[in-house]
């Protein structure tokens, strides 16, 4: 654990008084876990005990006090899910994986996890690993997502695999589609829309199947580049106020067709992506 | 000034003042557990529960954290009150039936059985310790961690806390561990040795078999 991170993470929250949890999130967010120094060091600079800051990390159940897998697997248990089969589901896991709910592979691997509800109740049984969404999972099934998970989740077959679907999105100031026919990617239309980086000014289509990353650019877009976004229609900057929670760069939100929001983080080669389908009916 | 009526006797007390202050000033007895003078009240025993109103609109508080209102009707010992209060005693013995102090409050109102499925806690989370630990001796060293069926009493991480002050006054105040301090015959007893000698279990690394955070007392040790 690096204390600089803490520190700079305390700085960021100093005139926020009694900001503790968005502290243990962002801590949390840097470390996949609360490490007992940086609470230490919260403790410290903040002059909040540290018997406090304990419980608060120990009452809520999304902070972790244990390192956590390379990849965490959640498995909801809401009632939607539950009456649909997922307490079989989570056995099946903690059979395969040998762990119980909560706890970590030996090989830090995995992290399993069960949670009430994500709010995709239709898509139940649900199964979320490391923010893609497995729908409709049988207990079959579960081999295989541990299968996937281990060869590389980001390795996704763009036609034979179920988590990959189509969306189309709209530009949040004008609402205007950003649906592109001419240009197909992925055998489908593109999101188009105008990027800009480095003085260059270009047209970008990008896949709109959700769980590709394939593009198709005017300009090479050097990895790492933190593109500016801005919709074809109304010229407006399409970047909003959150950063990505992975490399920090702005997160650029779209409106999916049918309800909810898409987020795709800005940085090129960042996979960081956010689908928040609540609101949508399916 | 408030005035208020307790059991149909008129009486004016500070604001601020609680009912359970008020009716103890009136000589009414009201069974407290959680509650210490010197502490901030925490009410969460329930066992000081008082009816206050009248008729449907009367309702039970409990009556260390509710302050004194003025006009209020209040009743420590109706029927409902009384009945209320067995059930909470009886719910306290299923829960920590080796506890001296909950024995004693049983035997006091008369509670002869106890027709939960019994469990042996080492802990009813009544929060003395912790404030014992904060509000008195300043130190900061236990307080509750996780929630719900998992909340406990004990130090950050269960490891040797460095701001302790080894004074016993968190197991002095524990209404549960107090059994395990005095053992049940007095000859034996090594009450107060505790808080001269370092905790036994303050010495340990990480904590085990928790009662109280400072189990095994010294008793224990003794009895194994
Ligand atoms: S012994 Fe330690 S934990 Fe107990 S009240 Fe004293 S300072 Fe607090
Ligand atoms: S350890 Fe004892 S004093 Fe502390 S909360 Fe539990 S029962 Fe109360
Ligand atoms: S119950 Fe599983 S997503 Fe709502
Ligand atoms: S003494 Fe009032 S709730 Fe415990």
């Amino acid at each position: 654990m690096n204390p600089e991170v803490v520190s700079n993470i305390l700085q960021k929250h100093r005139d926020v008084r009694d900001g503790l949890i968005s502290i243990l999130e962002d801590i949390q967010s840097q470390f996949g876990y609360l490490p007992s120094e940086a609470l230490k060091i919260v403790a410290d600079e903040t002059g909040t005990s540290l018997v406090d800051i304990y419980g608060v990390a120990t009452f809520y159940k999304s902070f972790s006090l244990k390192p956590r897998g390379k990849h965490l697997i959640s498995v909801c248990l809401g009632t939607a899910c539950h009456v649909r089969g997922a307490p079989s589901i989570a056995e099946e896991f903690e059979k395969l994986l040998n762990v119980r709910a909560g706890e970590t592979t030996e090989d830090q691997e995995f992290t399993l996890e069960t949670v009430n509800c994500l709010g995709a109740c239709a898509l139940g049984p649900i199964v979320v690993v490391d923010g893609h969404y497995f729908p409709n999972v049988k207990r079959t099934a579960v081999a295989e997502i541990i299968a996937r998970t281990r060869e590389g989740i980001d390795k996704i077959e763009v036609k034979t695999d179920k988590r990959v679907f189509p969306i189309e999105v709209s530009c949040q100031h004008c609402n205007h589609s950003l649906m592109d026919s001419m240009n197909l990617v992925d055998g489908y239309p593109s999101i188009t829309v105008t990027a800009s980086f480095d003085r260059k000014h270009g047209r970008l289509s990008m896949s709109c199947l959700y769980g590709s990353y394939n593009v198709a650019s005017e300009h090479v877009l050097p990895p790492n580049t933190v593109l500016n976004l801005f919709c074809p229609h109304c010229h407006a900057d399409l970047s909003s106020g959150t950063d990505c929670s992975i490399c920090q760069a702005p997160m650029v939100p779209m409106i999916v067709r049918g309800g909810g929001m898409v987020q795709i983080c800005s940085r090129k080669g960042c996979k960081n992506h956010m689908l928040d389908l609540s609101g949508i009916n399916l | 000034m408030i005035n208020l009526t307790i059991n149909g006797l008129a009486v004016s007390v500070e604001e601020g003042t609680t009912l359970l202050e008020a009716a103890q000033s009136l000589g009414f007895p009201i069974p407290t557990l959680c509650h210490m003078e010197g502490l901030t009240p925490y009410g969460a025993c329930r066992l000081c529960i008082v009816q206050i109103g009248q008729d449907e609109k009367a309702k039970l508080v409990t009556s260390c954290t509710y302050p004194a209102q003025e006009g209020l009707e209040v009743r420590t010992a109706s029927n409902r009150v009384l009945k209320a209060r067995k059930m909470i005693i009886e719910l306290l013995l299923a829960s920590c039936p080796q506890s001296k102090t909950i024995q004693d409050i049983a035997a006091k109102y008369e509670v002869r059985q106890q027709r939960f499925k019994q469990e042996y806690e080492d802990c009813i989370l009544c929060g003395l310790c912790v404030r014992m630990c904060e509000e008195q001796m300043m130190a900061k060293a236990i307080g509750f961690r996780g929630r719900g069926e998992t909340r406990s009493v004990g130090t950050p991480f269960d490891v040797k806390s460095d701001v302790c002050r080894l004074c016993g006054g968190c197991m002095y105040v524990c209404p549960v561990c107090e059994l395990r301090c005095t053992y049940n015959e007095p000859e034996k007893a090594i009450c107060g040795a505790c808080s001269n000698l370092s905790p036994p279990c303050v010495e340990k690394e990480p904590f085990d078999d928790m009662m109280c955070y400072m189990d095994p007392c010294v008793v224990c040790e003794i009895q194994k």
